[in-house]
């Protein structure tokens, strides 16, 4: 068990939004956990939130309603949304369930998924909003010819929209089974179905309330826990590490970091990618930069990542107390514990029931009964369906903003028709999740979440920040830059240890790349090639994307000229 | 956008100062948000001894307020920044607005 997990940990950029569904094949444990008031709750949610797309449904009239809500949402809501957008049932529950297993660690992959919003604010957020309407490629392509930026940003948001919802897709799978006891394929199924009923008919006004609500559902649950965690130790946080340094298997190395070889950080050079692959690729994900032209102007937009940096950082800290309160609480208590695999020999963290994704849950059940832990387990639900409709809306827009609107029918499109197209692709998509996630049952997902961030950082990351803030880049440069990062990153990824021999089963030793994530060379690499041939560009349309920038840089600045994208 | 009114903006001492503090800012800031994260995972990689010492001679070590700091730096450097944008660049970008629209 140990070495599957230290497995899944090499794959990948502190890749844990998957770690926690890392072993996805495990077997469900007994049908016990399958709680009513989870059940019930669950069902609650859902008619809450097909209300609201109901109502959403009548208010989406226009493109803008359909992508960005009418620009219409404040920086409070975009704040929550963002934050519901960007925590995942998997960091949620893998998280906590890494703390369980590792004390300490789990802290270090929190700070990893933070770090990058700051970058998100100083750099990307206002010229984002400033410049574009819909998708970040209308950004990338300011100034540049359409049709190859727009594939480009589209390959790269497709392709990074692909695995990061497969990853959800099996996710989800998974811990329905475990939670509610259903059949993998009918869980999958209920998820795709849902969110597409959401994003088709609701658009972003329906995926914004939706994730606004599994935000607050998410942070107060979370704050619950926290609270009752300590609440038995006096608010006294040593008092808490000291009971759970003495019931862990690992005593007091838990808190410290554990690092044994082959974790992530094992070398200086896989570190340093990791970190990279982590802040950048936070600042090239499509669905979270989709959700900054959904406010009013570059003033709201500061404030949502601002709120959202705070409600993001907030969680992460809580689900670092729920960690170690599961160790106290749950590792303790034999009703959770495996006793067959603990006389197997197995330790009480690896014995526990549904291991590694219930630490939560079971936490939730320990401090405040069935009542919570069904509330608990409808949460981690709502959440993901909540990421996956970000996720899909994201990908939609990229086929029908920017390949049919743009680049097919060059601009010649009514809105009408774009709209028509989005929703037909958000069907598509739906489809191929659903797929996709059941027949990839058994992928490692946190090796498909750490390709999604190591292409984000590698092409759409690259592309973006040169293109608001390096005059001279061409839109020949751009493009060889870009598919050149998207390769290389997939290439490193295929082609590392952790998957060529850990996944494919190729001889030890075989493996073509040595660190486990290849984002300080792919997005290097990326970064160089657009800076080279932009620089050797002398082409007639070269010419033409250097005039554009002026223009392009005052709008950015000033958001002279800028989308009112009001709702009207 | 006009071109004459651009031009204007280009030239306009306010635009040219905007440009040039919120730059520096947004640089050094992301800097040293860099040095802070990259320092972290450093030490994790190399001392991770150190972030495993007793804070104080019980059970909580050094790494754990180090791991909490560097969240709520992260927050906190955040906020200054968007203060500021929100407070002095924004008033300085209307100004230059009005300025260069008459």
């Amino acid at each position: 068990m140990n070495r599957k997990l230290l497995h899944a940990l090499t794959l990948g950029v502190g890749l844990s939004p998957g770690f926690a569904f890392a072993q996805a094949a495990a077997p469900a444990p007994a049908a016990s956990s399958v709680s009513p008031s989870a059940v019930a709750m669950f069902i609650f949610f859902v008619l809450i939130t097909l209300g609201i797309t109901y109502w959403a449904a009548k208010r989406t009239k226009t493109a803008s309603h359909f992508y960005a809500a009418g620009g219409g949402v404040t920086g409070l809501q975009n704040g929550l949304a963002i934050a519901g957008d960007y925590m995942s049932a998997a960091s949620f529950l893998g998280i906590s369930a890494f703390v369980y297993a590792w004390g300490y660690d789990g802290l270090i992959y929190s700070v990893g998924w933070l770090v990058g919003w700051p970058i998100v604010t100083f750099l990307i957020a206002e010229p984002l909003r400033n410049l574009g309407r819909f998708t970040f490629a209308d950004v990338c392509s300011f100034r540049f010819e359409q049709t190859p930026i727009r594939i480009l940003a589209a390959c790269g948001t497709l392709v990074t929209v692909a695995f990061y919802l497969v990853a959800q897709m099996v996710g989800a799978g998974a811990l329905i089974k475990i939670l509610f006891g259903l059949e993998y394929w009918h869980a999958v199924v209920i998820v795709g179905c849902l969110m597409i009923l959401y994003v088709t008919f609701g658009g972003m006004i329906a995926t914004t309330w939706v994730q606004i609500i599994k935000a607050g559902l998410l942070l107060g649950g979370a704050t619950l826990m926290a609270f009752l965690v300590l609440l038995a130790f006096n608010f006294n946080p040593g008092a808490l590490f000291a009971k759970a340094v003495s019931v862990h298997p690992l005593g007091g190395a838990i808190m410290g970091p554990i690092f044994k070889p082959g974790a992530p950080v094992s070398t200086p050079l896989s570190a340093i990618s990791t970190g990279l692959a982590l802040m950048f690729g936070t600042c090239g994900l499509p669905h979270i930069l989709m959700r900054f032209f959904t406010v009013p102007n570059a003033k709201e937009a500061r404030k949502s990542v601002f709120f959202a940096t705070g409600f993001i950082g907030y969680f992460y800290i809580l689900t670092f107390i729920i960690g170690f309160g599961a160790i106290v609480f749950v590792s303790t208590n034999p009703d959770f514990i495996d006793q067959a695999k603990v006389a197997a020999g197995a330790s009480v963290i690896t014995a526990t029931r549904g291991f590694p994704n219930m630490a939560a849950p079971l936490l939730a059940k320990a401090v405040g009964g069935d009542v919570l832990f069904g509330f608990i387990s409808a949460v981690a639900f709502a959440t993901i369906l909540a990421v996956v409709s970000g996720l899909t809306l994201a990908g939609a827009s990229a086929i029908s903003h920017d390949l049919y609107a743009n680049v097919i029918a060059r601009g010649r499109s009514t809105e009408a028709d774009e709209i028509r197209v989005s929703k037909i692709a958000t069907v598509c998509l739906g489809i191929f999740a659903m797929v996709i996630g059941v027949l990839a049952e058994r992928i490692n997902v946190a090796f498909a979440v750490g390709l999604a961030f190591a292409i984000a950082s590698s092409c759409n990351f690259p592309v973006l920040v040169m293109s608001m803030f390096w005059k001279n880049m061409t839109t020949r440069g751009a493009v060889v830059g870009g598919f050149l990062g998207l390769i290389t990153a997939m290439l490193g990824v295929i082609l590392s240890p952790a998957v060529w021999e850990g996944i494919f089963g190729n001889p030890k030793g075989s493996a073509l790349v040595t660190i486990d994530n290849p984002t300080i060379v792919s997005m290097t690499l990326a970064f160089v090639a657009i800076y080279v041939v932009s620089k050797l560009d002398t082409s007639a349309r070269a010419a033409t994307d250097r005039s554009g920038f002026a223009m392009q840089f005052v709008r950015s600045q000033t958001g002279v000229g800028a989308e009112g994208a009001s709702a009207h | 956008m006009a071109a004459a009114s651009l031009e204007a903006i280009e030239n306009n001492t306010k635009y040219k100062h905007l440009v040039a503090v919120r730059a520096k800012l947004g640089v050094t800031l992301s800097i040293l948000v860099c040095i802070i994260y990259f320092g972290f995972i450093l030490l994790v990689a190399f001392a991770p001894g150190f972030l495993g010492a007793s804070l104080t001679g019980g059970v909580t070590t050094v790494g754990i307020p180090v791991g909490i700091l560097v969240i709520v730096a992260a927050f906190l450097l955040t906020g200054y920044y968007v203060n500021r944008a929100n407070g002095t660049y924004d008033t300085l970008t209307k100004e230059i607005i009005e300025e260069t629209s008459k």
